[in-house]
């Protein structure tokens, strides 16, 4: 394959973790084939007129690494294209589940070249929570974590003994945080709202539960535990106390916990079925703080595209998730609107901390590092409208609510993709 | 077409015009899938409405022609006897050609065969369809698919709508009967339909009871006091936050109530997680003679049915002449669900007031005007 030209983005803001730089003193920031070269303050006008060499006019916007989404359940390229995502850790629920060396290595070349896909290996076989999975061989395969997908493993002496083969793997396990035995058959959180609609419902208490076991789990271990979603101010509690006392974990959530409480369940409305169900607005406020006080790690998207086969449906028989990927930037940036978070955290929550643990080269804009390279436009106003997203399926919660914040433009290993 | 005179008008009151708002603006819903989206007077408009059927099932010649040449569907998709009984005598005694059809749970559960179902429905050009369904919401689901009058006979743990309805015409016909025991004033004469202040105690399976829920709706808007008792297990969450009174202990919660409503105790909860055993349930929450003593001296006694006899009642008390209003129910219960059915198709019998306001043709046929359907956000439809 012939090597891509030199792509020169000029006029941009560059936005890392450790600061956005000013809109006055624009920055330039240079990649040689698939890699970032380097930045600058000045254009190298000998080197950039040369023939076939690329130069992209950010216009002021700003310039941030490719999101990396730590948490997908289908690999939607134009989706992720259009939300600003070039690599996706694919969960293991697929049919038939990533449980297999095979499977992880054809899940992982599965969107090259313009996305990356980094398969998350199911912790066991069949994801049925009884017998390991084959890890090191799936690691060879091609994935970079360990989880336990949808569902927790209610059988603490296996959680235990995958933690102890991922820790031996120096791979991250990746848990779904839900008490079985008190989660049942729930598609709600306890309250008022479950209570009337006749939901099938759950305490909240159910994550904390689940959070508390595994993190004795993962202290015994020496395990890196990430758990994807925590959504409750009491799981919360238990993930700020364990970090102070120094066990390796992290934790991540979704924008449905930090924009929506359980009334948006009302009328029955599937599109709002997530798993963990949404919870209390009291919780919902509790994930918003964890998110400016540092103790949520990730955003992800948990994208999760569902037809009217599996939404059009009473809601206790609908298919759980909800189409997060072209939603993902505008709710995080929605953050900084609401004086939570500023732009530089951001860049660690979607970027540069799901890099970190699946331990990629990715999410920074550093020499060295793959030219995957995003142009925000961090003010542009849209409405979301899902019989018109580029996703498979538009069951989106945020249906008719106007954004702010959309791609420019998407480069992934130098080449510009979608749009 | 025009409503068919009742045989014999001189019995009990007809709707008072002046009470309500002329035509349809008395009854403005294209269905009944919930008592939670009904006004108090609405609620009450069903009951009088019902006073004039109650009177026509209890002469020899029980039919009228009100709803002649209408079709009548009844789709149950969860096993039920007494409602669609109760829905097809309805029915039938408004004239109306009724069919009914049963599906098992099983084949109807997968997705897109409720929505093809109630789209074959709408195709067969029904005129009203009575449904039953084992899942919460279902019926609002296929209430916005059609175009016709939809009566919800249950949804999951969701609502009753017409059992709550039988169950307050029910009382009412009791509490016309009836004094206080402080002896001032009739029930029936304290406020809003005599329900204001009236005590009443809910017993039972709350959690998986979409009766309770549709009674507490209904009770609550009409100002009744409303108690609710169940074992932990079996009460849901959060239900100070729908106006009721929680409580563990039967005893303390029957003391002094007007009426006690028990809920059937299904099979598959008495042996298991839920509770210990029928006999332990029995003896927690069973309504004896002897717990019976502890409520009001006047007290009514309720059960939706069937009944598991010597479980959640006991026959003795079941079967208290004066006391127990079982079998009243089941009679309330077609003549309910007559008005209803009389009710939600007089747009379609273009009953002069309740046809639609004049709407532009080209705006489709979406809704059918109903202004709650407007409102309602939709998921994929």
């Amino acid at each position: 394959m012939k090597p891509a030209p030199p792509l020169t983005i000029t006029n941009g803001r560059l936005l890392c973790t450790d600061g956005i730089s000013d809109a006055a003193s624009p920055v330039v920031l240079l990649c040689q084939g698939d890699r970032i070269v380097g930045t600058s303050r000045q254009i190298d006008s000998g080197e950039t007129s040369a023939a076939g060499h690329r130069v992209f006019d950010a216009r002021g916007m700003v310039v941030m690494p490719g999101i990396v989404d730590l948490g997908v359940f289908e690999i939607d390229k134009p989706a992720f294209h259009f939300g600003g995502i070039t690599r996706a850790a694919l969960m293991p629920d697929q049919a038939p589940p990533l449980d297999y060396p095979a499977r992880v290595r054809f899940a992982a070349a599965f969107g090259k070249p313009d996305l990356w896909v980094h398969p998350l290996a199911a912790a066991t076989r069949g994801l049925a929570g009884t017998q390991l999975a084959e890890m090191a061989l799936m690691k060879e395969a091609g994935a970079r974590a360990v989880a336990t997908g949808r569902s927790w493993i209610a059988d603490s002496g296996v959680m235990l003994r995958v933690m102890q083969y991922a820790a031996m793997l120096d791979l991250p396990v990746i848990t779904h945080a839900e008490d079985t035995g008190l989660a049942g058959d729930a598609v709600a959180t306890a309250g008022e709202i479950a209570t009337r609609l006749g939901l099938p419902a759950a305490p909240a208490e159910a994550e904390a539960l689940a959070i508390a076991r595994d993190l004795m789990l993962a202290a015994m271990s020496g395990v890196h535990l990430h758990i994807r979603q925590v959504t409750t101010r009491a799981g919360l509690d238990l993930v700020r106390k364990a970090k102070a006392g120094g066990t390796r974990v992290t934790c991540g959530v979704t924008p449905a916990h930090f924009m929506l409480s359980d009334i948006a369940m009302a009328d029955f409305r599937t599109f709002a079925r997530l798993s963990p169900p949404l919870r209390s607005e009291e919780d919902r406020q509790a994930v918003r703080e964890a998110l400016a006080d540092g103790t949520i790690d990730v955003i992800a998207s948990g994208h999760d595209p569902r037809g009217p086969e599996d939404k059009r449906l009473p809601f206790a028989d609908a298919a759980p998730g909800m189409a997060g990927a072209e939603t993902l930037l505008p709710l995080t940036l929605a953050l900084v609107r609401d004086g939570l978070i500023g732009l530089p955290r951001v860049c660690a929550l979607l970027c540069t901390n799901p890099a970190t643990i699946l331990g990629i080269a990715a999410g920074v804009l550093e020499k060295g590092y793959e030219a995957d390279v995003a142009i925000v436009d961090v003010d542009r106003p849209w409405i979301v409208d899902s019989d018109r997203m580029q996703a498979q399926a538009g069951n989106t919660p945020f249906d008719r609510q106007p954004l702010q914040g959309r791609t420019a433009a998407l480069f992934k290993g130098g080449m510009q993709v979608g749009q | 077409m025009r409503d068919t005179p009742l045989p014999d008008p001189a019995q009990p009151p007809a709707v008072r015009a002046d009470q309500y708002p002329a035509g349809r603006a008395a009854f403005p819903h294209k269905d009944l899938v919930g008592i939670s989206s009904l006004a108090p007077w609405e609620i009450l408009y069903l009951l009088d409405e019902a006073e004039q059927y109650v009177a026509l099932n209890r002469q020899r010649h029980k039919h009228v022609d009100t709803l002649a040449g209408l079709t009548i569907i009844n789709a149950f998709f969860e096993n039920s006897t007494r409602t669609l009984l109760s829905f097809e005598i309805a029915g039938k005694r408004l004239g109306a050609d009724v069919v009914n059809m049963h599906a098992a749970t099983s084949s109807v559960k997968k997705g897109e065969t409720l929505i093809d179902t109630a789209t074959t429905l709408n195709a067969m050009r029904a005129d009203a369809i009575v449904i039953r369904h084992a899942s919460s919401g279902a019926v609002q689901l296929i209430a916005d698919k059609v175009d016709c009058p939809v009566i919800n006979a249950g949804d999951g743990r969701h609502e009753h709508p017409t059992q709550a309805l039988l169950d307050a015409l029910t009382m009412r016909h009791w509490m016309q009967g009836r004094i206080v025991p402080d002896g001032t004033k009739p029930l029936h004469e304290q406020g809003a339909g005599g329900f204001a202040g009236l005590k009443v105690v809910i017993c039972g399976d709350i959690l998986h009871s979409r009766v309770a829920r549709s009674n507490i709706l209904l009770l609550s808007a009409l100002g009744a006091q409303i108690r609710v008792c169940a074992a932990p297990a079996l009460m849901p969450a959060a239900m100070e936050r729908m106006r009721v009174e929680p409580f563990n202990n039967f005893d303390a919660a029957i003391a002094g109530v007007d009426v006690v409503m028990m809920l059937r105790l299904q099979q598959e909860r008495m042996a298991g997680s839920f509770i210990p055993s029928a006999g332990e349930y029995r003896a927690l929450y069973g309504l004896t003679p002897e717990r019976l003593a502890l409520a009001a001296p006047h007290a009514l006694v309720m059960h939706p049915g069937p009944m598991n006899r010597g479980v959640e009642i006991d026959s003795v008390v079941a079967d208290m002449l004066g006391r127990s209003a079982i079998t009243q129910q089941v009679e309330m219960g077609v003549a309910i669900r007559m008005a209803c059915l009389d009710v939600l198709t007089r747009r379609a019998r273009h009953v002069p007031g309740w046809r639609l306001p004049e709407r532009d043709p080209a705006a489709g046929n979406a809704a059918v005007g109903d202004p709650a359907a407007a409102d309602r956000p939709q998921d994929p439809s």
